[in-house]
């Protein structure tokens, strides 16, 4: 249940100790340890392949862990049945098409699955909070219109709604919203943070784009090839040496103009390395040189 | 719609060679009924009675059934697999059936128990073998990947289906029985058979019924059904399970009727929409409405010779397949 935040001692909402993760023999993720505690905003960012999908899938059952321990309140994951953890946290994945043509206000019901007893249907309540949902995310208006019919970002907020609808302590996301424009990502994790600081409700979202990590995410988790790099507050891990030894390239970090957190600055190779300092080469060549001769100002 | 059911099924068994009023044929199955019988005056003449009770009413009622059981199923197949070409014999349980059944004609078993003949149970048994065998093949640990368990379907259908040819030609005066039951027909069985399949069916039909939730959940995908508390895995056995019941009884009352399981879902679906809760009750009963009009072309397009009903539903049915097919590639384009 959503609760407001209690200035309390955080105790460890979800604690993964030594998890290690291989598909079919290919370790993806190898002997991961953290903490989230009540309230947390984490992103969890990383190169292609690092293993943040499945680090995420790991967390709520959708993959099992070969070693390690995932708990949830101090109860192993494996202890606690789907539809009970359902109740307690819900996941939006990276995938959002949806082939059969459900309404929205169907598809947002959907959500209230883990709280419906079986031989029950759906009752007042269960109404009242998809349409509670439905007006947090902007979707009301939708509601019942087909889901194939919409576009990206609406069906964005549609699959946001339905998690929210579980009504859970937790919320996980997969990079939420990769492919929509700059205005609706912005809008999202507005949103998302809302519901982070006015509700208590703590997020775990795997984000592709650095920035938007910084921006709203409390702390970090920097993966590389399945193993944790750092963890911590933007500050922290958002640094130059962190993003050359895990990205290995070369970036500037600046403080955002308004609210102060790191923010990555990109540095095309051509033009821009010469004024912080050109790289050598084992040679001692000056790479600047190399690149665009008639641009050196010399070594 | 179940009333357009029973009203359709007394009047299908009007239509035939020897003409019969509907009055009477009303009157006729009225008087069979415990209470209502004594109330009806018995007017008509003696061939009319054994007409209707003996000849067309079994065949409507075991259409019924057959038609309901492959429809449900083909519902559920297609929503478990989330192909809309998947039909109830999928996972291998027409092949299986038909090993069954050519082996009990070709060895001439008989069965052990009275009143069951030894086909039906042979296919019975054959089917549910082989979608066991199939769903093991595929199994990877606890867990049954979906793609794989369609592929695994097919391999086990075609080798069973070769072995069925086999088995024909080295039995060339088997060879018509075998053919004939391969086609299916309503006329195979008898009461005693089809009370017998009725339990498996109606089981299988209910606990399919019951899981219509989670089977609109699983429609968003594997992984946010998990999200959602779906037991997934637990699921695709349940459904597949119930599924294969209901095929296995059907199949094993009416030889292997195609189509039927694959058609009705999609139309259903058309009509009413996606939502399990209504379209497997809406499938259930237009796939039994669905069968019993085409036994009823079957037997009176033709006279005196039966096209087997495996084959009617072909007809109307391969074409509304390519439509389907069409639309779908329209849709792409």
């Amino acid at each position: 249940m959503l609760h407001p935040p209690l200035k309390v001692i955080a105790l460890a909402l979800l604690r993964v100790s030594g998890v290690s993760f291989a598909y079919d023999h290919k370790l993806v993720l190898d002997d991961i340890s953290f903490q989230v505690s009540s309230n947390d905003f984490i992103g969890i960012i990383g190169p292609n392949g690092s293993g943040k999908s499945t680090l995420l899938k790991n967390l709520n059952r959708i993959l099992s862990y070969q070693e390690g321990r995932v708990e949830l309140d101090g109860v192993e994951l494996s202890k606690i049945p789907y539809q009970q953890l359902a109740c307690r946290m819900a996941y939006v994945g990276q995938d959002t098409q949806v082939t059969f043509a459900f309404s929205v206000e169907d598809v947002v019901l959907m959500g209230r699955h883990p709280h419906i007893r079986r031989f029950k249907g759906e009752g007042v309540s269960d109404w009242q909070v998809v349409r509670r949902v439905m007006e947090a995310t902007r979707i009301a208006h939708l509601a019942s219109r087909r889901i194939t019919e919409l576009s990206g970002g609406e069906r964005q907020r549609v699959l946001l709604a339905k998690a929210l609808a579980q009504e859970p302590d937790v919320l996980l996301l997969d990079e939420p919203t990769s492919h929509l424009d700059i205005n609706h990502q912005l809008e999202f994790f507005d949103l998302l943070q809302e519901l982070n600081t006015q509700q208590g409700l703590t997020v775990i979202t795997v984000l592709h784009d650095l920035n938007l990590a910084a921006l709203y995410c409390k702390k970090l988790l920097l993966l590389d090839q399945g193993s944790i790099f750092a963890f911590g507050n933007a500050d922290e891990v958002l640094t130059r040496e962190n993003i050359r030894a895990v990205y290995n390239t070369d970036v500037e970090i600046y403080q955002h103009p308004v609210n102060h957190r790191p923010q990555v600055m990109l540095l095309p190779k051509q033009r821009y390395r010469k004024v912080i300092g050109a790289q050598k080469d084992p040679q001692g060549d000056c790479l600047g040189c190399q690149t665009s001769p008639g641009e050196c100002p010399g070594p | 719609m179940l009333v357009a059911l029973l009203i359709i099924g007394v009047f299908v068994t009007t239509i035939g060679p020897a003409s019969i009023s509907i009055k009477n044929a009303f009157r006729i199955i009225a008087s069979r009924v415990p209470r209502l019988g004594a109330k009806v005056v018995k007017d008509w003449p003696k061939s009319h009675e054994v007409i209707v009770l003996k000849v067309r009413l079994p065949r409507v009622l075991v259409g019924i059934v057959v038609g309901a059981g492959l429809s449900i199923a083909g519902v559920s197949f297609q929503g478990l697999f989330k192909n809309p070409m998947a039909d109830p014999y999928v996972i291998g349980i027409s092949a299986g059936a038909s090993f069954g059944a050519t082996l009990a004609i070709v060895l001439k078993i008989g069965s052990p128990f009275p009143g069951i003949g030894g086909v039906p149970l042979c296919a019975f048994v054959g089917a549910l073998v082989t979608s066991f065998a199939v769903y093991n093949i595929a199994r990877v640990g606890r867990k049954v990947p979906v793609d794989t368990l369609l592929l695994s379907g097919i391999a086990v259908g075609s080798l069973l289906s070769a072995l069925v040819s086999l088995l024909m030609i080295l039995n060339s005066k088997d060879l018509y029985q075998i053919l004939y039951w391969g086609m299916g027909s309503l006329a195979l069985a008898n009461y005693h058979d089809l009370l017998l399949s009725i339990p498996y069916i109606v089981l299988g039909m209910t606990i399919t019924l019951i899981y219509s939730r989670d089977l609109n959940v699983l429609m968003l995908g594997e992984e946010a059904a998990i999200s959602l508390g779906v037991n997934v895995e637990k699921l695709k056995r349940i459904l597949l399970i119930a599924g294969s019941l209901t095929v296995a009884a059907a199949v094993s009352v009416s030889g292997i009727i195609g189509f039927v399981g694959l058609i009705v879902p999609h139309i259903a679906r058309l009509i009413v929409g996606p939502d399990h809760r209504i379209l497997l009750p809406t499938a259930t009963l237009g796939g039994a409405m669905f069968l019993v009009i085409s036994d009823t072309v079957a037997r009176t397009v033709a006279p005196p010779t039966e096209i087997p009903v495996g084959v009617v539903t072909a007809i109307f049915g391969a074409p509304f397949f390519l439509y389907l097919l069409r639309k779908r590639k329209q849709q792409i384009m």
